[in-house]
């Protein structure tokens, strides 16, 4: 019952849509059914379904998160992303400091029989950054969504860390020797990356006062609509660490989607995030380590890259090799940084 | 020096690929594929085309820079860990002129497109 693979014949959606209906049945009183249920990503992390559930008084959209196929996946010492059953807590105490993210309204439990994950409301609106950047529809809204990015970091960050589930505590010291060790795995030279990391390691800034940090605030991971930011997704890196590196992250090119000019996903300018984190109540930053934090964020992104080799040998797929043959990006982008032109 | 996989690797998985399941699904999901499919032969014809006097000027560059001989990868080896040691930085002579024109002729192949290498075309001809 845990995995899908114990029956065969029916389809993915039919499964998922059978058990889904149990689980209405059980964990959400007054409601009839499930209908509509329908496979979003293929994302190979985790599956994301959406699907209405009946209800007498409207019917709602929800989201179901779960592990791939519905497998069980054992946590170790090593994993990066903190699981589904963390993840939802995470999201949980986001809602309720009232930072925009999604509702969750069911922890899936063993019995419901579709593996790990979460049921959360369906939040309407647009998660491709290539049309955040460029689509019409957002030329109104965009000037605003770089301040606007600012002020729902400086609420999540806001957020105490003793309410938190338990989430590993890394700063720049221990991402950077995560990354490092990442690096060398990978067993190929790249000097860049190198050269990256002597410049961090000379500019490392003082500890700071540990905050709930998302760890993959970008333009990708987050909902618009035409009035701007209305959740914030995929809080599976979500650690406890130094807030800089959420500020950073959303502005290292790889997320510009082609808008090289608006550091900020593409769409704004990194004044406007940094006034909007302030006025919101957010430590003031220091320009030096916004930049510290940016250039990691390029370097993150070069060795996850290159991490995919050993993934491409190992599986099927030819996007992993060509994901892997995208780490050169972010060596371009290290070397305007550290010339001084990619900042400016 | 281009980056792995190498050629080889990536032809042979996407000759797999176009006998297996392109062959016998369709939908969007398959439609995604054939693209990144396509991208990926591309990324080999630019590396067949480009990277050998790419990477025959760079050999110069590293032997020059290090003052001592061996391949492409044991040279790059060399150079990275002078660099993580600290003898050699940006301001060492050579060092950043032979990073960038390593990186330009990288991205030439990898990813033509991107919005950083054309950034950084205009910033070098502009400049």
């Amino acid at each position: 019952m845990a995995s899908d693979d114990a029956a065969q014949i029916r389809t993915p959606g039919e499964i998922v849509a059978e058990r889904l209906a149990v689980v209405a049945q059980r964990h959400f009183p007054g409601s009839s059914g499930v209908a509509n249920v329908t496979r979003l990503t293929a994302g190979a992390t985790q599956e994301i379904w959406r699907f209405e559930l009946l209800r007498a008084d409207g019917d709602q959209s929800l989201i179901l998160r779960r592990t791939p196929g519905g497998a069980i996946v054992e946590r170790t010492e090593t994993s990066t992303s903190i699981g589904l059953e963390t993840e939802a807590e995470v999201l949980r105490l986001v809602y309720a400091a009232g930072a925009p993210a999604p509702e969750v309204r069911h922890v899936l439990t063993p019995e419901d029989g579709l593996g790990q994950g979460f049921i959360m409301t369906f939040v309407a609106g647009e998660t491709l950054g290539g049309r955040i950047v460029r689509d019409p529809r957002f030329a109104e809204v965009r000037p605003k969504l770089a301040r606007q990015c600012g002020e729902i970091l400086a609420r999540i960050h806001a957020i105490p860390t003793e309410h938190a589930p338990p989430l590993k505590h890394a700063g720049a010291v221990e991402l950077i020797a995560q990354l490092q060790g990442a690096y060398q795995a990978t067993e190929w030279p790249r000097p860049v990356f190198d050269l990256a990391f002597r410049w961090l390691g000379e500019r490392m800034p003082p500890p700071a006062r540990p905050r709930l940090v998302h760890g993959d605030f970008r333009n990708g991971n987050l909902i618009f609509d035409e009035t701007g930011v209305v959740a914030v997704l995929d809080w599976e890196l979500a650690h406890i660490g130094d807030p800089m590196a959420d500020l950073g992250w959303i502005c290292t090119n790889c997320w510009r989607f082609g808008a090289v000019d608006k550091p900020v996903g593409g769409f704004g300018q990194r004044e406007d995030l940094w006034e909007g984190y302030e006025a919101a109540g957010g430590d003031p930053v220091n320009r030096a380590h916004a930049l510290f934090w940016e250039l990691f964020g390029s370097l993150r992104w070069g060795v996850m890259c290159a991490g995919m080799i050993p993934t491409f040998r190992a599986g099927e797929s030819v996007e992993r090799g060509v994901i892997a043959r995208r780490a050169s990006e972010n060596e371009i982008d290290l070397m305007r940084l550290l010339d001084g032109k990619g900042a400016a | 020096m281009q980056d792995e996989p190498r050629p080889d690797e990536i032809l042979t998985r996407v000759a797999t690929f176009l006998k297996g399941p392109a062959s016998r699904e369709s939908g969007p999901h398959i439609s995604f594929q054939l693209r990144v499919a396509a991208n990926a032969v591309e990324i080999c014809q630019r590396q067949l085309t480009l990277a050998p006097q790419a990477e025959a000027e760079e050999l110069e560059r590293l032997r020059a820079l290090l003052s001592i001989d061996g391949d492409l990868p044991t040279l790059n080896r060399e150079l990275a860990v002078r660099i993580r040691a600290g003898a050699l930085t940006l301001e060492s002579p050579g060092l950043s002129e032979h990073l960038w024109a390593t990186t330009l002729a990288k991205l030439a192949v990898d990813q033509p497109t991107y919005s950083g290498y054309r950034a950084a075309l205009a910033e070098r001809t502009g400049t």
